[in-house]
């Protein structure tokens, strides 16, 4: 297990210094002068090196320096930290969503895959995996704000402070309301997929001969199905969910943007527009950051939930 | 208990109810201003921010007119020095009193604002008369005064004097810096900034002692205003139609009947002065050189069709750079537009083989730019000029605007002084890297009679004579090409029934909300 993790630290340390290359090719093509900083010499920019000037920014980034926004004037992962908080509670709100609602659902179209409910379930999901997310977005807002006004279309509304800069929407009827719709724009990318992924697990797995024993030992079905069938469903379902929050993350970019929700995500797409490249590099580095904890932590929980598997190898 | 609890909560709704029955208007911009400093950063924003907070010696009427604000009268000493007087008992947020010293330190300090000082070069400096008098002097005789003083706003100076406890000059201006004027305000205007959060709401409250009140006649009841920037046209929309913000802008061309037919909400919309043109490098292309070339170009472009398909007639068709109700604005120009001119132009000049030019527009810094470059880069193809069209952000755009990247680029202009003459001076003056003239001319145009004229505008304080040198000008620019024509965008405000904003917007796109009358719901 120490291996494995000393293994997918090494791995994750690669990953973050390949972004931070990316990043870095990024910024000093944008503003060579601004990337070199502070390289206090008399000689002119073209002459320190790109390598040069990457370990200068290396450096600083060791030590937890991103540089400075020139937008806000703040160092650029303070900036970024501000706004994470908000980011993470609508990823959290859309992964509740998504966990509610595609458990109920995969395990109904798996046991009635020929209900009329299991169909429209099934064609709607069709539907929300190729509708993009700013078209969902606009839907819900034209819905619920417009026609029949229920839930408030932009903005975090009443957040409650928590601690340092976390700020919650789940303290307040105005911040859960807020949360919603984004939530769900958000949300309606991953729950087709969920509901499709449990579903086949589900059926591979009531075909089993433990379930049809479990069935002939007189198991209620509530139990057959939702205690031992599911357990069973959930490997892949962690699996794909890991590497799906990734990629969660970079919808909320869109999301954010739609629901004017101040997170990172909408303030990286402004400091795209304002070619605030420092902005910019933090938030390829953080959000590589959480990528790579994330798909270390679902491997770690990969081995937990099936002991088969070979974790020192697994890295390797 | 529990009864005397709920009892609590109610009271606390009742309170909280009849704070909001007074008058707040909730305004949802496309960006919030990047600082409360009026002199920081020379744009819509700023401009619309001073017009809450600050208020300036003259103003804009919706008729093209001059109306006084902190400057009760003025008039002429002789033709280089203006006297102004100051009406008297205008406090400012601080609860100082205004005075002529304060103008003339507001003056010295925008004089060192790098975007603002363009408009005020032709002053040489502000004399102090006395408390409520005081003279503006200039080097040479200049007919824009009043124009540039709708620009002067005067600032605390008592406020902005001393130093901040990390020892910085409260004066100091810093762009997109943290400077104390930009997190700081204390002005004349009909607003006081009771909370900023940057990027994601901004309160303003009314003043209590704000001197233009209704014994002054003015009308205005807005109690509070809530400003929050949504980026997103089609959720700012929503917002303005589910009554979540009072008062919206801009409204993006495709909204627009949206927020026309819904039954509670109104559209305002008011020709604009910002004028969107391409221009045509002489220096990488040799054909532009050509006369016949460029005005082949204008002639092969529909600036009707580009108005009606892809600005929902949103925008107002040009020929010219002044729009109407200015001095230099020909009534008789009509846009050019025939194809087959156009052919035969391209081959009597030798090119009817067309050519190959690179164009470069912005994306997302004029309305539809991008698509009005599409469509120009088409209509061009019908008279064998092909166009390799690049559309960059706007945040990379002006560098390579400035490093005259492309043979064709597209270039937005409105002109600060809300006068003619500017236009020529930025955008088709023979370049001079020294006086900043022909700072934005991309296409190397340089006509030295065109300059002459615009000169002798400058300083010709006949008003009558003055338009005819302006008409001229712009009638050489045309039969010239100096540019390529299309249009003038429009401007549109979204807002809820019952609010009269009508009466307080203004081509300058900065609303006088101090003005506003919202009537009871």
């Amino acid at each position: 297990m120490i291996i494995y993790l000393a293994k997918r630290f090494f791995q994750a340390i690669l990953v973050l210094v390949v972004i931070s290359l990316i990043g870095f090719a990024v910024q000093d093509s944008l503003s060579p002068q601004q990337a070199v900083g502070a390289i206090q010499t008399a000689q002119n920019i073209e002459e320190t090196g790109f390598a040069e000037r990457y370990f200068h920014f290396l450096s600083g980034v060791v030590q937890g320096d991103l540089g400075t926004s020139y937008f806000f004037k703040e160092p650029a992962l303070e900036v970024i930290l501000k706004k994470m908080p908000a980011t993470l509670e609508l990823m959290f709100a859309a992964a509740l969503i998504v966990a509610a609602l595609s458990v109920p659902f995969g395990v109904f179209t798996a046991l009635y895959p020929n209900h009329m409910l299991s169909r429209f379930i099934l064609s709607a999901s069709i539907l929300g995996l190729s509708i993009p997310v700013f078209v969902t977005g606009i839907l819900l807002i034209y819905l619920f704000s417009v026609e029949w006004s229920v839930l408030p279309s932009f903005g975090r509304g009443q957040i409650v402070p928590i601690v340092g800069y976390w700020e919650t929407n789940f303290a307040s009827l105005d911040g859960l309301k807020h949360i919603i719709l984004p939530a769900l724009a958000l949300a309606s990318i991953m729950l087709p997929l969920f509901i499709r992924l449990i579903r086949a697990e589900m059926r591979q797995v009531l075909k089993s001969e433990y379930v049809k024993y479990a069935r002939a030992r007189g198991l209620s079905p509530f139990r057959i199905y939702f205690v031992h069938a599911l357990k069973n469903t959930l490997l892949p379902v962690v699996t794909v969910g890991g590497i799906q929050i990734g990629t969660l993350v970079a919808y909320t970019i869109l999301a954010e943007t739609i629901f004017q929700w101040p997170g990172m995500g909408f303030m990286f797409l402004e400091a795209v527009n304002r070619g605030d490249a420092p902005l910019i590099v933090a938030y390829l580095m953080v959000v590589g950051a959480i990528f790579v904890v994330i798909n270390t932590l679902v491997d770690v929980l990969y081995g937990l939930i099936n002991p088969t598997i070979d974790m020192a190898r697994m890295g390797a | 208990m529990i009864r005397r609890i709920l009892a609590g909560i109610a009271l606390v709704f009742f309170v909280a109810a009849s704070a909001q029955a007074q008058h707040t208007l909730r305004v949802a911009y496309d960006a919030d201003p990047v600082s409360l400093d009026p002199y920081e950063q020379l744009s819509g924003g700023t401009l619309q921010l001073s017009h809450l907070i600050f208020d300036p010696l003259v103003r804009w009427t919706q008729d093209h007119q001059f109306e006084a604000r902190l400057a009760e009268r003025w008039e002429y000493l002789d033709d280089r020095t203006m006297r102004f007087y100051l009406r008297k008992n205008i406090v400012f947020h601080s609860g100082n009193e205004l005075t002529a010293n304060d103008v003339e330190w507001t003056f010295n300090r925008l004089k060192k604002s790098g975007d603002f000082k363009a408009i005020f070069e032709p002053f040489k400096s502000i004399e102090v008369v006395n408390d409520h008098v005081f003279d503006v002097r200039m080097d040479q005789p200049y007919p824009l005064v009043l124009h540039s003083m709708t620009y002067l706003f005067p600032m605390d100076r008592a406020f902005y004097s001393g130093k901040t406890a990390d020892g910085k000059d409260k004066a100091e201006i810093v762009k997109h810096g943290n400077s104390f004027s930009s997190r700081n305000a204390s002005g004349t205007g009909p607003f006081t900034v009771t909370e900023r959060e940057q990027g994601v709401r901004s309160v303003f409250a009314r003043f209590d002692d704000y001197w233009d009140d209704a014994s002054m006649g003015n009308a205005g009841n807005v109690d509070q205003i809530i400003l929050t920037p949504i980026k997103e046209d089609s959720t700012r929309l929503a917002a303005l139609l589910s009554g979540a913000v009072d008062f919206i802008a801009p409204v993006a061309p495709s909204n627009l009947q949206n927020v026309a037919e819904h039954p509670e909400t109104k559209l305002i919309t008011m020709p604009g002065t910002r004028a969107i043109t391409f221009q045509l490098n002489m220096g990488r292309v040799p054909a532009f050189r050509n006369v016949r070339v460029r005005q082949a170009v204008d002639y092969a472009i529909n600036n009707a069709g580009i108005v009606d398909r892809i600005m929902h007639g949103f925008a107002t068709v040009s020929a010219q750079m002044s729009p109407a109700g200015y001095p230099g604005h020909i009534e008789e120009l009509v846009p050019r537009f025939d194809v087959e001119k156009a052919k035969q132009l391209m081959a009597d000049a030798g090119y009817a083989d067309g050519l190959d030019v690179t164009m470069l527009a912005p994306h997302n810094r004029y309305v539809n730019d991008e698509r009005i470059a599409q469509a120009v880069a088409l209509m061009l193809s019908k008279i064998n000029i092909n166009v390799d069209l690049q559309t960059i952000p706007k945040a990379q755009y002006w560098t390579q605007y400035d490093a005259r990247a492309a043979d064709m680029m597209m270039i937005g202009w409105h002109s600060d002084t809300e006068d003619s003459a500017n236009f020529h001076q930025f955008l088709t003056a023979c370049p001079n890297e020294e006086t900043g003239q022909g700072r934005y001319n991309s296409s190397g145009y340089c006509n030295p009679y065109a300059d002459e004229l615009m000169r002798r505008a400058n300083s010709e304080m006949d008003k009558d004579e003055r338009t005819k040198l302006l008409r001229q000008l712009e009638q050489i620019l045309f039969d010239d090409a100096a540019f390529v024509p299309l249009h003038w965008q429009n401007l549109a405000w979204g807002v809820r029934e019952g609010i009269l904003a009508e009466d307080i917007v203004n081509a300058q796109n900065a609303p006088y909300f101090g003005d506003l009358v919202m009537e009871p719901n």
